[in-house]
């Protein structure tokens, strides 16, 4: 066992407010939520007891956990108690478990990001648990006159061996919540883990496959009023004025107004991006009937002129950007970033002498990659519930930064943050989209404007047209080989629209002497947003296609070429800064090489490989592919994934897929064009989606197992998959693949 | 505005609305049946798909007025306590990640297998391929299509 300090650390998850045993008794609404059977009723528990802010225990020793974070599918509403749930020591048939609202004061960061939950959470987590079960073995001690040292616990019952005393958590709850909170608790060893590495079902399972209303767009409420926006068609564009006389009149219309979305003076936050900051509002009875009013609405819009905008980022001090005026198309993009990519840029880091290097080298390869801006398509439209009145706000919806929204709800309302009230829905997808709540102040605002319960939905076209994309990037490689086909330089130049793609401690940097990263970037007026492992998804896809060529004009295999830079990377790095593990790296290189299969060779079979370090997880792919039709058809990916301890693998694995999926369907196909400003796309009719024939046809997910606290799963499978598919399609096609998505260049292979 | 009675589930349920509004919304919004998912609006995703006698459509794109008397059955219909042999595959694969489109993939799936209770690889792509799902949960989605044939079969 492990003996840790309860004491309030900043990286702890319990606040101090949360630590007073056997406070206050949260609104415990579950009953109300739910219809019960006969059997159900009997076995209520009579009374909850709280021991701090994750936990209740029951009289009956049933046990609920409430789960901080919100939901996306990345399954933390199951894994986050079930670490609470390891260190209490029940059985986690005995679990319920909720949804927390958003409680600054009992939880920090509950947010949706950077595949961060758990890793930062873990502590927390196993200290909530093992702090409630300290606090039950206390209770007990004191119960029995007996030293707290002899008490044990064994899933959910506490034991006294030598008086053969033993009483349930259920029990014990009610004197548990009187004592104080220890300071110090022990944590389970690793190798005692019963639920943690055991694959539990997703708690809401069954009210998914039964269409319960868990999504913020199924949010009801009394008198509730539809609203719905407009916003301009194209980047580059303002409201000039609205003729809504025709649409005022028409069936359940209720009101047409326009708002702004900030205040002028309002000082934005790094996710306080917000793409138009006009726009008309429509409210109404029924969502068909506001969708009409939106069709028949006369809107006349102007460009805007160039302004500047202030911001305070996630870090560092406060910027000013440059909005630029003028109506953007993705070819006059494709020749800023060919202009940009052709000259010197900023210097992000140099190791060695690359020049004489490459003055000396025996080979040079180089090689330019581009990726287009990507719409996140989350499939659930953006949508947000507000019911403000007067001085206070109950609010309710999908948001990966609540914390955030709202502190720009608060300014943006007049009502202090105490007096909001946000619930967490469950979000029917996130990747980053709902980090950017620009459509939750909106609804708000047309609440406190129509003194009404308001939901807002987005359209589809809505959505996808408006704004927080993936970048454009571009990346150009270049590499020096010496006469043995060494490695000895290389040199990437990148940058995007608007913001530079560039990780420049990453590897192959530490493993190559000499060493060049330069960085730049081109403003915009279209606006961008995280996406699911920010850059990581563009550098790995090029990097990872790059080496691959590399390797082979090295004559080398792709997977011992990369093992070997990561040996002298291991063993003799070159620089200080290298943001990796060498040895982790290589771990997962190795495992995807066996599980796979690599060095049996199957002339049917084209395959590739890829691996990649982000989000403090390491990954490795194998895709394998058959030519079919002018088509690739992908028959298995393997995937080596090294993230730690993994909670819940059946999930997580789960979880892997899905990155491996809709990376391959964003490589594939994933584009959203301009022109005039105007996005190409609007619906998934014309944005190609990935679908059921298009996916894998096997994935087949390892973990490496270690006993490193748990690190990310979200996003880490989501950047190599990109590369690893351009390597499997090169051996089909023996054609390399440099521009995103590969679709367009595979048509013209026919 | 027009008066209609539609039997939604078993039950013949009355509402009046304009007799274009698709029948997404009229499940949505005037009878609170909100298992059925908005997501594109122009029949290209599957989020809403609901049963129409024993067809899959999309209720995006079904007006109300083309009803008529045939049965609609959604998510909520589809069983009493949820043990549909789909729905319990679903829970036994675990699928769903975010769950957002996950109603529509079991309608469509139940009606594929209605129809064809022993469908081949092949035939249960073309049958899904309507149904979008980002989170890309395909493979497991297939793989309780099958297990669900399995015990349709049984
Ligand atoms: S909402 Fe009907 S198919 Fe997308
Ligand atoms: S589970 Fe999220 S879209 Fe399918």
């Amino acid at each position: 066992m492990t003996l840790v300090k309860t004491a309030i650390g900043r990286r702890s998850f319990i606040k101090s407010s949360a630590l007073v045993g056997g406070g206050l008794m949260l609104g415990f609404n579950w009953l109300a939520s739910c219809k019960l059977n006969p059997e159900q009723v009997n076995s209520l528990p009579g009374e909850w007891f709280e021991l701090n802010g994750y936990l209740k225990i029951a009289d009956n020793g049933q046990v609920t956990i409430m789960s901080p974070n919100p939901e996306g599918g990345q399954n933390v509403k199951t894994a986050m108690p079930m670490i609470v749930a390891e260190e209490l020591d029940i059985d986690w048939k005995d679990v319920i478990v909720e949804q927390a609202p958003l409680n600054t004061d009992l939880y920090s960061r509950q947010f949706i990001g950077g595949s961060q939950a758990i890793r930062t959470s873990w502590e927390g987590l196993r200290m909530a648990g093992a702090t409630a079960r300290h606090m039950l073995k206390a209770a007990a001690a004191e119960a029995w006159k007996v030293p707290i040292e002899e008490i044990t616990t064994e899933t959910g019952t506490l034991h006294h061996k030598s008086s053969k005393k033993s009483a349930s958590f259920g029990e014990m709850a009610s004197a548990a919540a009187q004592i104080s909170v220890p300071e110090e608790v022990e944590l389970k060893a690793i190798d005692d883990f019963k639920i943690i590495g055991t694959s539990k079902k997703n708690v809401d399972g069954h009210k998914i496959v039964t269409g319960k209303p868990l999504f913020g767009i199924d949010t009801q409420s009394e008198g509730m009023l539809t609203a719905m926006i407009v916003h301009p068609p194209a980047f580059g564009m303002k409201l000039k004025s609205v003729d809504d006389t025709a649409v005022k009149t028409m069936p359940g219309i209720q009101d047409v107004f326009t708002l702004n979305v900030l205040d002028d003076n309002y000082e934005r936050q790094h996710f306080d991006t917000c793409t138009f900051l006009e726009v008309v509002a429509i409210v109404g009875h029924s969502t068909w009937e506001v969708m009409n009013a939106k069709k028949a609405i006369s809107v006349e819009w102007e460009p805007f002129e160039t302004y500047a905008e202030e911001r305070k980022p996630y870090r560092g001090p406060k910027q000013k950007l440059m909005i630029p005026s003028g109506l953007e198309n993705t070819s006059d993009h494709k020749a800023k970033m060919a202009e940009m990519g052709s000259k010197k840029a900023a210097i992000v880091r140099r190791d060695g002498k690359p020049e004489t290097a490459f003055r000396n080298a025996a080979k040079i390869i180089e090689r330019t990659y581009t990726a287009p801006f990507l719409a996140h398509n989350c499939m659930e439209p953006m949508n947000f519930f507000a019911d403000v009145k007067g001085d206070s706000a109950q609010l309710s919806g999908p948001l990966q930064k609540a914390e955030l929204t709202e502190l720009a709800i608060s300014a943006r309302l007049g009502i202090p943050v105490e007096q909001i009230d946000i619930q967490l829905t469950r979000l029917g997808g996130g990747y980053g989209r709902r980090s950017y709540a620009h459509w939750a102040l909106e609804a708000a605002v047309i609440s406190q404007k129509m003194k009404a319960p308001v939901k807002l939905v987005y359209t589809r076209e809505d959505d996808m047209t408006g704004g927080i994309y993936r970048p454009a990037y571009q990346v150009t490689y270049k590499a020096a080989l010496d006469s043995s086909n060494n490695l000895t330089a290389l040199h990437i130049n990148a940058g995007g629209i608007p913001e530079s793609p560039l990780y420049a401690n990453r590897f192959p940097a530490g493993a190559v002497d000499h060493y060049l990263a330069e960085s730049w970037k081109i403003s915009t007026n279209i606006t961008i947003g995280s996406f699911r492992a920010p850059r990581s998804n563009f550098m790995a896809s090029a990097e990872q296609s790059f080496l691959d060529e590399v390797a082979e004009s090295a004559g080398k295999d792709p997977i011992d070429f990369r093992l070997e830079l990561l040996n002298r990377a291991a063993k003799n790095p070159v620089g200080e800064k290298n943001d990796y593990d060498a040895d982790r790296y290589a771990g997962v290189l190795k495992l995807v090489k066996e599980k796979s299969n690599w060095g049996k060779k199957d002339p049917d079979i084209k395959r590739g490989v890829a691996a990649y370090f982000c989000h403090n997880s390491y990954a490795a792919q194998v895709v394998d592919m058959t030519w079919e039709n002018d088509q690739p058809n992908i028959q298995k990916v393997t995937c080596a994934i090294d993230c730690g301890i993994v909670i819940n693998p059946d999930a997580a694995s789960n979880l892997c897929e899905g990155g491996i999926v809709d990376g391959i369907g964003n490589a594939l196909y994933g584009e959203l064009p301009f022109k005039d400003g105007s996005p190409q796309k609007r619906n998934f009719d014309t944005y190609h989606m990935i679908r059921m024939s298009e996916s894998p046809k096997e994935i087949d997910v390892h973990f490496v197992k270690n006993n490193v606290d748990p690190t990310g799963l979200g996003e880490p499978t989501f950047p190599p998959i990109f590369a690893a598919l351009a390597n499997a399609l090169y051996s089909a096609t023996g054609k390399r693949f440099y521009n995103q998505p590969f679709i367009n260049e595979m048509k013209a292979l026919k | 505005m027009a008066k209609f009675n539609l039997n939604i589930n078993g039950k013949t349920q009355e509402v009046e609305v304009d007799p274009s509004t698709p029948m997404l919304w009229v499940l949505r919004d005037h009878f609170k049946l909100l298992g059925t998912k908005y997501g594109c609006g122009i029949a290209q995703c599957g989020a809403c798909t609901v049963h129409l006698g024993d067809d899959a459509v999309r209720s995006c794109q079904l007006p109300v007025s083309s009803v008529g008397d045939k049965d609609i059955t959604t998510i909520e219909g589809l069983s009493e306590k949820g043990d549909h042999p789909v729905q319990q595959a679903w829970l036994e694969v675990d699928v769903p990640q975010c769950g957002y489109c996950q109603a529509g993939q079991i309608m469509t799936a139940s009606a594929l297998l209605e129809k064809n209770p022993n469908p081949s690889d092949e035939e249960i792509e073309t049958a899904m391929n309507g149904n979008i799902c980002r989170c890309g949960t395909y493979t497991r989605i297939k793989k309780a299509v099958k297990i669900a044939a399995n015990s349709v079969n049984a």
